[in-house]
């Protein structure tokens, strides 16, 4: 693997740190007139998806990390692992529950994902931005109480439970963000 | 491309500057930015050009032109001009810049300071106040770190108490200085703040105080935490200079940097003589962002490369 200096930093570059994959989000170039350059930055790691402060020296490097991103098809799961597969290749992948951590209350068979790979095994999963799901189970809605504010929990065909409004009913789809769980409309079908 | 108010701000900041100086009788000049040889600073990297088959340098600074033009008799000089710098980018830096550069006769940094506070309150058209604190004041202050007394070792110590993530045994003892200052002292600083009187190991080119040879007659001038200016009563041995310059290409080859071919004429001009003097060299585009309210140098660059 290339190893990468302080001036190739950039956000999504995934480099090893402590022996473990990380992809860095954040670079800040620091440096006074003229003294040292520093490189400030926010680093993710991949294994555990905490996010870590560090401050490089100029001119200091770290390997890359053997890491990629592809989009797979969420298939079953067994107990054990989550099954994905490359549409195109029909190969499949088996992701442990570490690997899909929270991402699972968002699994939806047939619907696609952003499979992270390091060393060709699944470490992280990551859902779209935005989801279209069916609500499974819910109080029943309140007639003539559309224009009010007020939410209730639904609980979504993933398995996700999130806060909808009131009028909404069983069966109905949402679209929801799956960054922060808000519920952002009700799709017409 | 910025908006029309940030080049209308910038054409206005440069007719003020124009101003300022016609009023005190300082000349306008215009350096060359292609040189024969370059800025030796271990921590500045320079930018080579192919010139007519030879290689010529990008101008890191204009300060060496402008010196041998003091020594020919100019008289107290000024000049607005691009400098380069290879490696510099981020939301303060840009590997090609735009500042202001003037010296003035007669003048130590003491009396240099006063005359950036005229020059910025008539930029900004406002009485302001201006902070002052001593570069060894300020790690005592905000650090509790007395600088005359603190080994490397404290040093180091005192960057992993304070910055996150650093394997500070990498660090020298000036390395630890620079990230304090840029990460922790400078965060402390509110409005304009002069800093002066810096550590003789960051003298560069300024003189080292007189019955204090600790210290160099340095400043800085920052706006909250951003550099905006850094000034010198300015060095005028020739042999303490040829010596840093020696001193600087040694640091470069231990670095693995490229060492540069040491600048003859300039240091032929301080031999005949540098009238006492001190110079000053202020971030333009660092000045419009903060006229601007903006925190990044991109949005004040007149079409940006980067």
């Amino acid at each position: 693997m290339a190893s990468y200096s302080t001036n190739e930093f950039r956000s999504g570059l995934k480099v090893m740190l402590d022996g473990d994959p990380c992809s860095i989000i954040e670079n800040e170039f620091v440096k006074p007139g003229k003294g040292q350059a520093f490189s400030r930055v926010k680093i993710r790691n991949l294994k555990n998806g905490r996010v870590l402060d560090k401050t490089f020296k100029s001119g200091e490097s770290l390997e890359g990390a053997d890491v990629v991103d592809v989009d797979m098809q969420y298939l079953y799961d067994d107990g054990e692992f989550y099954h994905f597969m490359v549409p195109e290749t029909f190969e499949q992948y088996p992701a442990d529950r570490n690997a899909v951590g929270e991402s699972n209350i968002w699994l939806k068979a047939q619907d696609m994902y952003e499979v992270t790979l390091y060393n060709g095994a699944p470490i992280a999963i990551t859902p779209p931005n935005f989801v279209e799901l069916e609500i499974t189970e819910t109080d029943p809605g309140l007639k003539g109480d559309t224009a009010q504010g007020g939410t209730k929990p639904a609980t979504l065909e993933s398995g996700a439970v999130v806060k909808v409004p009131l009028f909404l009913e069983i069966g109905e789809k949402v679209r929801v963000d799956t960054r922060s769980g808000a519920y952002m409309s009700r799709v017409k079908s | 491309m910025p908006a029309l108010p940030v080049l209308k701000q910038r054409a206005l900041v440069y007719k003020k500057i124009r101003a300022f100086f016609d009023e005190i009788s300082t000349l306008e000049v215009d350096t060359p930015l292609l040189g024969i040889t370059t800025n030796t600073d271990v921590h500045i990297q320079s930018i080579a050009a192919r010139v007519c088959s030879s290689t010529l340098y990008l101008q890191t600074s204009p300060e060496f032109a402008m010196k041998r033009l003091l020594v020919s008799g100019s008289g107290s000089i000024y000049q607005i001009s691009h400098a380069f710098r290879d490696e510099e980018k981020g939301l303060l830096h840009h590997p090609e810049f735009s500042l202001l550069e003037w010296y003035s006769l007669g003048f130590d940094y003491q009396a240099l300071m006063s005359q950036v506070e005229d020059l910025i309150s008539r930029l900004f058209e406002q009485e302001l106040s201006f902070h002052k604190i001593s570069y060894f004041e300020s790690f005592h202050r905000y650090l509790k770190l007395d600088l005359q007394l603190a080994s490397q070792t404290e040093c180091q110590d005192c960057v992993t108490q304070h910055i996150p993530g650093i394997d500070s045994s990498l660090l020298s003892w000036d390395d630890c200085l620079d990230l304090l200052m840029s990460q922790i002292v400078s965060r402390e600083f509110k409005g304009f703040t002069f800093l002066y009187d810096y550590p003789e190991s960051q003298a560069s080119l300024a003189r080292i105080k007189v019955g204090e040879p600790h210290l160099a007659e340095r400043f800085e001038l920052f706006y909250n935490d951003i550099e905006l200016a850094n000034g010198f009563s300015e060095l005028t041995d020739a042999k303490q200079q040829r010596l840093r310059f020696l001193q600087d290409n040694c640091k470069r080859q231990q670095a693995g940097l490229q060492t540069y071919p040491i600048d003859e004429d300039f240091l032929k001009a301080l031999e005949q003589g540098l009238p006492e003097c001190a110079g000053v060299a202020l971030g333009l585009d660092r000045l419009i962002m903060v006229m601007q309210q903006v925190n990044s140098i991109h949005d004040v660059m007149t079409l940006d490369t980067f």
